[in-house]
């Protein structure tokens, strides 16, 4: 489904990712993990359009998205999930939501998509005219999230999705991403928290100094000497 | 609220027919001239397009028609559309690089400071065609000629309340768009809405493509109604920035916010002009500026943003 080869991307004079390959297979959770500064961010920017690769190639379903502008790599069905959830703090969550349908394409299936979202995540209907900013961490994240799934993306891109919250959120937050898998989406996942992500995930990559230094499923990363001693501390 | 707006209506079809002097039918079109232009700059200031090149953009309007009538003939109903259509050209070739640049905050402003100053300077430098820094009048045919949109005070009050609802119209349906949320989340967040998949570019040159074509038509009518152009009073930094005081004075995230900074700035200019006369030249110009500039640290929601907070507190 996707397929990214030799990539390489920076800003400025800094050069953040060289020679990266990756893909991820319909119906896959994929996790790329690795420490801060690794890459992580820069990666899915440059998956989702927001910034342009310098060489290789980011191929979604056959088509090569290097000049394709971000609002139409969304249309296509890869939608991004951003670090820090960054919402609309000043719209009310359904404002936020209602962004995440804005493509030309999505607009008829808003009402629709809402009710579904809403179904998903019951909290975020109970807090559909607050104003997004002053909810908690946990919950932005759910709308974040939410706001995502309104392009009814075939590929959901999402970066650290548990940055900056408390653990029991943590555990929440991993708990929708299980759902959200559950409901057949493809997951392409990017998180410092490597323990907990190995549990939900069938593969990963491990990126360091912009680099991809190991892959393989989950379950081999796991029992890996070097990585259980690097991230999982034991 | 509806009454509200039924009786405003109500009250502004009686000022022609009231026993007024000319001189004050006069300030009330040129509140309503004036405030139409101040909304059209809301239409894209209030999403933190701060621009100051909406000077040019009236003096393009308003130069365009009065030039087309005067050396061509061409009426100004033909006039006035090629001047809108100049704008929003020059309106799209500046807002187009300054968003694919990512040209936001600041350097916008410098950047359409710099727009509006070369449209006045141009005006000035064409001097055989446009009358330079001496302004220049359109020619004069017999008064309330249809042809030269050159009316009576009377008609002119009913095309400039025209002008106005139509302004307030376009400011509503603006507000109820998805356009509005769009620009809404951009200025909140350009990257997330990008990432989102709100086409940053093309939201931001809808508004701005408004805003000017609106700012560009009122420009063309104040020139109309005046009969006389001064690239001073016309375009250049001057009017960009008096635009800019009245919007926020006003309120720029309400409707009538704009109208009331129309109210409060030429009201509060013609005051202090009469109140000083010729005597101590320039005190009239300082106290204004001192007034706006306590609006805007003090208000800078304006006065209409400070009256519905207090409205919303008291009912909540």
């Amino acid at each position: 489904m996707l397929e990214v080869a030799g990539l390489e991307a920076g800003y400025g004079g800094f050069r953040a990712l060289h020679d990266i390959a990756l893909t991820v297979e319909a119906g896959e959770a994929v996790a790329v993990v690795g420490p801060n500064g690794a890459g992580k961010t820069t990666l899915m920017r440059a998956i989702s359009g927001l910034l342009a690769p310098r060489a290789g190639r980011v191929v979604f379903e056959g088509t090569d998205l290097a000049a394709v502008p971000p609002h139409r790599i969304v249309e296509r069905g890869i939608a991004h999930v951003p670090e820090n959830r960054r919402l609309f703090p000043r719209l009310t969550v359904e404002e936020n939501l209602k962004m995440g349908a804005f493509s030309p394409a999505a607009r008829p299936h808003f009402a629709e998509r809402l009710e579904w979202v809403y179904s998903l995540f019951p909290r975020m209907r109970e807090r559909r005219a607050q104003v997004a900013g002053t909810m908690s961490g946990g919950e932005q994240q759910m709308c974040a999230i939410g706001r995502a799934l309104m392009s009814k993306p075939k590929l959901l891109l999402m970066d650290e999705p548990s940055a900056g919250l408390a653990p029991v959120i943590v555990d929440q937050v991993f708990d929708l991403v299980r759902r959200i898998r559950q409901e057949g989406f493809t997951v392409l996942i990017v998180e410092q928290n490597v323990r907990q992500v190995l549990e939900l995930v069938d593969r990963a990559y491990v990126l360091e100094v912009g680099t991809i230094r190991k892959s393989g499923t989950a379950a081999a990363l796991k029992s890996d000497p070097a990585i259980r001693e690097a991230y999982l501390g034991i | 609220m509806k009454p509200g707006w039924i009786l405003l209506g109500l009250a502004l079809l009686l000022p022609p027919f009231l026993p007024i002097s000319d001189y004050t039918l006069h300030i009330i079109i040129l509140v309503l001239l004036w405030a139409f232009v101040y909304t059209s700059w809301t239409v894209m200031g209030r999403f933190g397009l701060v621009s100051l090149g909406h000077g040019a953009f009236l003096g393009l309007g308003t130069y365009t028609t009065a030039l087309l009538w005067n050396h061509y003939g061409l009426s100004p109903w033909l006039g006035l559309p090629l001047g809108v259509i100049v704008a929003v050209a020059v309106a799209l070739v500046i807002g187009y690089p300054c968003s694919r640049l990512k040209v936001v905050g600041h350097y916008f402003a410098l950047v359409t400071l710099a727009l509006t100053e070369v449209v006045r300077l141009s005006i000035v430098a064409w001097r055989d065609v446009t009358g330079g820094s001496l302004g220049m009048t359109p020619n004069t045919v017999p008064p309330n000629s249809f042809e030269a949109m050159q009316f009576t005070r009377f008609t002119w009050y009913w095309v400039a309340l025209a002008a106005w609802a139509i302004g307030l119209y376009v400011w509503h349906r603006v507000d109820r768009s998805m356009t509005r949320a769009a620009m809404d989340a951009i200025s909140d967040d350009e990257t997330a809405a990008a990432a989102v998949g709100i086409d940053v570019t093309r939201q931001k040159l809808a508004v701005t493509t408004i805003s000017a074509a609106m700012t560009a038509v009122g420009g063309a009518l104040i020139g109309q109604y005046q009969m006389y152009l001064n690239p001073e009073t016309m375009a250049g930094v001057g009017v960009s920035l008096q635009i800019v005081f009245a919007a926020i004075s006003g309120g720029m995230y309400v409707i009538l916010g704009p109208t009331v900074g129309a109210v409060l700035t030429i009201v509060l200019q013609e005051f202090l002009r009469i109140l000083f006369g010729t005597r101590f030249i320039g005190a009239a110009a300082t106290i204004y500026g001192i007034m706006l500039i306590l609006f805007i640290i003090f208000m800078p929601t304006g006065i209409c943003g400070v009256i519905v907070d207090k409205l919303r507190k008291r009912r909540a």
